[in-house]
């Protein structure tokens, strides 16, 4: 029935039997209909006392007493066919099914702590956290509260925090792995910046990225292959971390039936630090080695070499591309331009005693501090990937572009050099770094020696990176000690 | 077997940030989840790290949300509230933190009206809102007395009290009895028609309960209707079908023996199966039996009590004992009864709040899908919210099964840096009173907390944190 009612318009009230719908449908309906153009007032509802008193104060009351189980249309419109149109929208909505899937799209984890609870608890599992440093600590903490060990890639992370979790992983019985560690090897499985190793006998503890790449590469190279490289972060073995990670690390690997040896990689740990390793290493049943680079202790190869003295291996040639056999101007000094920073530091402590002082944006006293003129005159050493040097782009391993603009001011400044590369592959490094440093280098003219730090399982393939940097008039060498020492050849300097 | 496992074969990875390393690891066939990280949402990087650090967290965390999960509710009996809630004449109970007259709102001076004309203290409405304003009256919240109620929560001397204990940590807790839908004081109205009802709840419904209640061989069991409510379509703070009428089916048999004019004990019984809420009164106080459990757990960082006044929202964590956080109530989006709209709404009000706090209500959106359509929403929309709630909570509540989500127990203990680092604020089912004082119920719908209340929770947690690593 449609008739003028108490105020404007146009009204339609009817009461239906038989027909049933929960408030919250009717309700939706209700809104639904009184959106249209030309309704101005709806009450789709069960015929309740409530409602048939909501009905009476819109001015929509049914005739008689209702039916609670009747269902009451009320509907006020501005004209006839806007009435008819809301009344034809009502059954149409009644009539209608919910169309979407019962199922929700899965809730993608926020957090490191959601995303291991959706885990099978018995899977091994790591963690990986790369977020900005501020955020790590809340992300690896989720880790090891879920009794799972944690990889923080994440640099800027304040020391307290490090050592808040790794106090907790050690409680916990897991591991964490960094801050600011970029390579580990669990199981065969590469993580950030790693090499495609063959799996052997030896398990390498690491505070330091690149070194654990060189060793690894070596002992690949001298058919040995590793179990594990456990990073541990660059400051692990500082006194205020006092090597928490380092030692639980040695624990695992010498619980592991994989593991038969131990080579633990770092930049010149804090004495009580050292000592305390050393105490604890002579405690395990697995031989430990150290290779920890400072002035007086044998680099990284040399470590290597030891290693495989021990285990009664025969040391190989390691792999090399001799060089044109260009010789240096006279006068002319060692520039060498690193990715690594570890790899920087062994070219300086092999460099120094013979050159004497090389200066450096990393420099090994505080006196050779290059500041930020990277491009200073006489024996230098930059370390590219140094954090000062990384902010606000991706690190060298990844991005050539400030080592390329280096090489190209060097040329430029005729000042005569010896120039010193490092080139690291792997997981997570250039596809194809020989490609973009070939044409550079040969424009330079100047002598290169490239420690090229890789497999030829890597995805870049050693032999295909050496031939190319060869071809562009490089020597190449697996060993950074073997190619520092031939640009010292090179200057006239041994 | 060390570090779990760790070194005994090629791990699955979760990972956190940059989304390079995830490719090389797939490259490698290694089984990597990316989570969806982003950067916390609340509180400063500082004040997170040092709740995460905090060394007491996880261990306070746990004995918090199992004191929750353990917690019983039984219903021991039904009293005027002036005996069990020690309320003298001239102190009124209301909802949500502390309020003054001046700043409630128009539903909760229009419930607080209605008491004082339902207790006598005044004549005429002018009369009521003169003694409020004199400060003649002294208003404290439910939960500084073991109360919980809905709505405004209004609670006067002379309303019968349901009481509960908690069998296993001793607890105690109380509730108004459920008025029904519509014009109803919880809603602000205090028209004829709502006192009358509130005089007949006083002389005949009360009494009756009472003595049914006391009778009973079994004490009625409100975890265990709660619990069956969630396998039956209700969620336990919107939608209380299914519980209210398990609740008339056990009351029934104690009300009908009772030596009472069958005209009283029809209409006690026709009230009861006429109030799909009635059921809610009795849920409040078990939630809140088992969230009392949790309090003053230092270090803990789960949130006790959500409530709202109607002019702010309030919480409480187990961490910080009875003080209060607060925020702007905000106003719920929903459906509205008739001719109400959005403009009709007042901000978030009630105690009910503490179905949500326990883990149901809302955060069990996925038992009742009929709620969700309240927002307009879908079935897959209740899944994901439910979802979501898992990534906010402590723990899942196994008495509390949800069967489409594969029994998987609600998600339960709402854990403040949760919220702050996915962002997600805790999602509220809420019915919605009239702005207008005398007005009644306009709707039902969804609310969140405001972020304020998890802003300054978190940073008090911190605080308390730095100073017990510094002791």
């Amino acid at each position: 029935m449609s008739a003028p009612g108490p105020g404007e318009g146009v009204r339609h009230v009817s009461l239906r039997s038989g027909v049933y719908a929960d408030s919250v449908r009717l309700m939706q309906v209700s809104r639904d209909v009184g959106a249209r153009d030309g309704v101005t007032a709806v009450l789709v509802a069960m015929a309740t006392p409530l409602n048939v008193e909501l009905a009476a104060g819109m001015g929509l009351a049914p005739d008689g007493t209702p039916s609670p189980d009747e269902l009451l249309i009320g509907i006020r419109a501005t004209d006839d066919d806007a009435l008819a149109a809301a009344v034809t929208a009502v059954d149409t909505a009644l009539a209608e099914r919910e169309r979407s899937r019962a199922t929700a799209d899965a809730q993608p984890a926020r957090t490191i702590g959601a995303g291991l609870d959706d885990l099978d608890p018995n899977t091994a599992a790591l963690a990986i956290v790369s977020v900005p440093g501020q955020y790590a600590a809340l992300e690896a903490a989720d880790a090891i509260a879920a009794g799972r060990s944690v990889l923080v890639f994440s640099d800027g992370v304040p020391v307290e925090q490090e050592v808040a979790l790794k106090r907790a992983a050690r409680e916990a019985g897991v591991l964490v792995m960094g801050p600011d560690c970029g390579t580990a090897i669990v199981s065969g499985v590469a993580l950030g910046f790693a090499n495609v190793v063959r799996p052997g006998p030896v398990g390498v503890v690491a505070a330091s990225g690149t070194g654990a790449q060189q060793v690894s590469c070596l002992l690949d190279a001298a058919g040995v292959g590793v179990s594990h490289v456990i990073g541990v972060g660059g400051r692990d073995l500082s006194e205020a971390v006092g090597g928490l990670a380092t030692l639980d690390a040695l624990a695992a690997l010498d619980a592991d039936p994989a593991t038969e040896r131990v080579l633990v990689v770092s930049k010149p740990p804090a004495p009580s630090v050292a000592a305390e390793v050393a105490r604890v290493s002579d405690g395990l049943a697995t031989p430990v080695r150290s290779a920890a680079l400072s002035p007086g202790t044998p680099d990284l190869t040399a470590a290597v070499e030891a290693l495989l003295a021990d285990m009664g291996r025969d040391v190989p040639a390691w792999p090399s591309r001799p060089g044109p056999g260009a010789t240096a101007a006279p006068g002319a000094v060692l520039k060498g331009l690193y990715s690594g920073g570890t790899l920087a530091d062994e070219a300086m402590l092999i460099a120094a005693p013979v050159l004497g002082d090389v200066r450096s944006n990393t420099p090994l006293r505080p006196e050779l501090d290059l500041g930020t003129d990277l491009s200073a005159t006489g024996h230098v050493v930059v370390d590219f990937g140094d954090d000062a040097l990384t902010v606000g782009r991706a690190h060298p391993m990844i991005d050539p572009t400030l080592r390329l603009e280096a090489i190209a001011r060097l040329a430029a400044s005729g000042e005569a050099a010896v120039l010193l590369l490092d080139v690291v592959l792997g997981h997570g490094a250039d596809p194809d770094p020989a490609t973009a440093l070939a044409p550079a280098l040969r424009e330079a003219g100047l002598p290169v020696v490239v420690a090229l730090v890789g497999t030829e399982a890597d995805p870049q393939g050693w032999s295909r990176q050496a031939d190319a940097l060869a071809a562009a008039g490089a020597a190449v060498y697996a060993s950074n000690a073997a190619a520092t020492r031939h640009a010292l050849d090179l200057l006239g300097a041994v | 077997m060390s570090l779990g496992g760790l070194l005994d074969g090629p791990p699955a990875v979760v990972a956190a940030g940059v989304e390079v390393f995830s490719g090389a690891l797939r490259a490698q066939g290694v089984d990597v989840a990316d989570v969806d990280w982003r950067p916390p949402a609340i509180g400063d990087a500082g004040d997170l790290t040092a709740l995460a650090l905090d060394p007491r967290r996880a261990a306070a965390n746990r004995t918090a949300v199992e004191r929750v999960l353990a917690a019983g509710s039984v219903l021991t009996d039904v009293r005027p509230a002036r005996e069990v809630l020690g309320l003298d004449d001239r102190t009124l109970l209301h909802s949500g933190p502390p309020l003054t007259w001046d700043a409630a709102s128009g539903p909760m001076r229009g419930a607080l009206v209605g008491a004082c004309l339902f207790e006598g203290w005044a004549a005429t409405v002018e009369e009521a809102e003169a003694l409020l304003a004199s400060g003649g009256v002294a208003l404290e919240p439910c939960h500084h007395r073991s109360a919980v109620g809905p709505m405004a929560g209004v609670t006067s001397p002379s309303m019968w009290a349901w009481c509960l204990e908690d069998p296993v940590n001793g607890g105690r807790a109380y509730c108004n009895l459920n008025e029904g839908l519509g014009k109803v004081l919880r809603m602000g109205a205090f028209g004829e028609d709502v006192l009358t009802r509130l005089a007949w709840m006083r002389d005949v419904l009360g009494p009756l309960l009472a003595r049914a209640v006391r009778s009973m061989a079994e004490p009625l069991d409100a975890k265990a209707i709660l619990a069956q409510m969630l396998q039956m379509g209700d969620e336990g703070h919107n939608r209380n079908r299914a519980g209210s009428l398990m609740t008339l089916r056990e009351l029934s048999p104690a009300l009908v023996a009772l030596d009472a004019p069958s005209d009283d004990i029809a209409a006690a019984l026709r009230f009861i199966g006429g109030n799909e809420h009635f059921f809610l009164n009795l849920g409040m106080p078990t939630a809140k039996l088992a969230m009392d459990a949790a309090r003053d757990v230092p270090g803990s960082t789960l949130v006790t009590v959500m409530a709202r006044n109607g002019t702010e929202f309030g919480v409480q964590t187990a961490g910080t004992g009875d003080r209060w956080f607060t925020g702007p109530a905000q106003t719920p989006v929903g459906l509205f009864l008739g001719d109400y709209g959005p403009d009709d709404a007042n901000p978030d009000i009630g105690d009910s709040a503490i179905m949500e706090t326990y883990g149901v209500g809302g955060f069990s959106m996925a038992a009742a899908p009929a709620i969700v359509r309240f927002v307009g929403g879908t079935v897959p929309d209740a899944l994901a919210t439910t979802e979501r709630m898992y990534q906010l909570t402590l723990a899942e509540n196994p008495a509390m099964a949800i069967p489409i989500m594969g029994f998987r127990g609600a998600p339960t203990g709402i854990d403040v840096l949760a919220v702050a680092r996915t962002g997600w604020l805790p999602q509220i089912n809420t019915g919605m009173a009239g702005r207008v004082a005398g007005t009644g119920q306009v709707g039902a719908g969804l609310v969140q907390p405001p972020r304020e209340c998890f802003e300054s929770a978190l940073a008090a947690l911190a605080q308390e944190a730095r100073a017990a690593t510094a002791a």
